[in-house]
């Protein structure tokens, strides 16, 4: 179920980390890349189940941890997008990847050489001003508050906990130059094709046994054409 | 206010403007359809609902742009809007119209 891989870090080495692995008999084997920050969280849960789903249908998967995420023991505040890129291609010959599944802003960090889907990608610019507005919405609890942009601007400048997110100023430098969503020759599985209410946006931690079902169809479907 | 209640042609109308904002609030805070229908403007929001944390409003304002095709300034943000559901409404339909 888990193994450990070795991670690429930016400043170079690596870091041993977890990767959660469903095996199966069949040839296919699917590098899940979930959002950046916040909704990994809620979505973890989730694309667990939709990763037993596909094993019973005998897919393989794997849910890697990237350097600073989940269980990693490597400081977040040191990671950049273009590391995390890196671990998921270091990822893909580790673990033999035939195709991908990015949800979310997972897409910014899709290998470019792998088959596979892009599950209502969002660009990391906006989930940044999610984690910018959030900071300042809680600060403005507390009496003293600054913007949204001056979040950003001072995480930008020294690094920042953001959102209780801690941040390498490269790291805030790259989300927000990540306006769009690079698609390439990944499909784009829109939100309405799997129906129901977004895990993503829940204030909990939630599972969709519906929702789960029909993502692990639409890919079970398209890899057996 | 007659022509912003019939203004489909150049815009979404009022009540397309509700039912998108009580269906993101159903999403973000995982409550069911019935429970939102019953919202009014009175309804109290951000600092009156549990769920509602700095993080769910975040998430709630980012996809109102996203769902209702309008930018929110930082200076737009303030307790008044989000206090209660008619002071939401109200400032969803003010932007829409701007943009």
């Amino acid at each position: 179920m888990y193994e450990t891989w070795p991670a690429p870090l930016p400043e170079g080495g690596t870091s041993e980390e977890m990767a959660l692995v469903f095996k199966a008999t069949g040839g296919n084997r699917l590098l899940v890349l979930p959002p950046l920050f916040e909704e990994a969280n809620r979505l973890r849960r989730q694309l667990r189940a939709v990763m037993r789903l596909l094993s019973l249908r005998g897919i393989a998967s794997v849910l890697p941890d990237l350097p600073g995420c989940n269980e990693s023991l490597a400081p977040l505040g040191q990671q950049t997008l273009a590391g995390w890129r890196t671990a998921a291609e270091v990822a893909v010959g580790h673990f033999g990847a035939t195709h991908v599944l990015a949800v979310r802003t997972g897409a910014a960090i899709a290998p470019a050489e792998l088959p596979g889907w892009l599950y209502a990608p969002q660009a990391p610019a906006r989930a940044l001003t999610s984690l910018a507005r959030a900071q300042s919405l809680s600060e403005a609890e507390t009496g003293v508050g600054r913007q949204p942009a001056e979040v950003i601007a001072d995480a930008r400048e020294h690094g920042g906990i953001v959102a209780g997110w801690t941040m390498s100023g490269e790291m805030v430098r790259e989300l927000e130059q990540s306006t769009g969503v690079q698609t390439g020759d990944l499909v784009v599985v829109d939100h309405e094709e799997i129906g129901g209410s977004p895990l993503w946006l829940r204030a909990e931690i939630g599972e969709d046994a519906d929702q789960a079902q029909a993502l692990a169809d639409l890919l079970a479907r398209e890899l057996a054409r | 206010m007659a022509e912003t209640a019939t203004a489909e042609p150049t815009g979404p109308s009022r009540s397309a403007i509700d039912a998108t904002l009580r269906a993101i609030l159903s999403d973000v805070l995982a409550l069911d359809a019935e429970r939102v229908e019953s919202f009014d403007g009175d309804t109290g929001l951000f600092g009156h609902l549990p769920e509602l944390d700095s993080m769910a409003v975040a998430t709630l304002l980012t996809e109102m742009e996203d769902r209702l095709h309008i930018i929110i300034e930082d200076d737009d943000v303030d307790g008044e809007m989000l206090e209660t559901y008619g002071g939401l409404l109200a400032f969803a339909e003010a932007k829409t119209i701007e943009g």
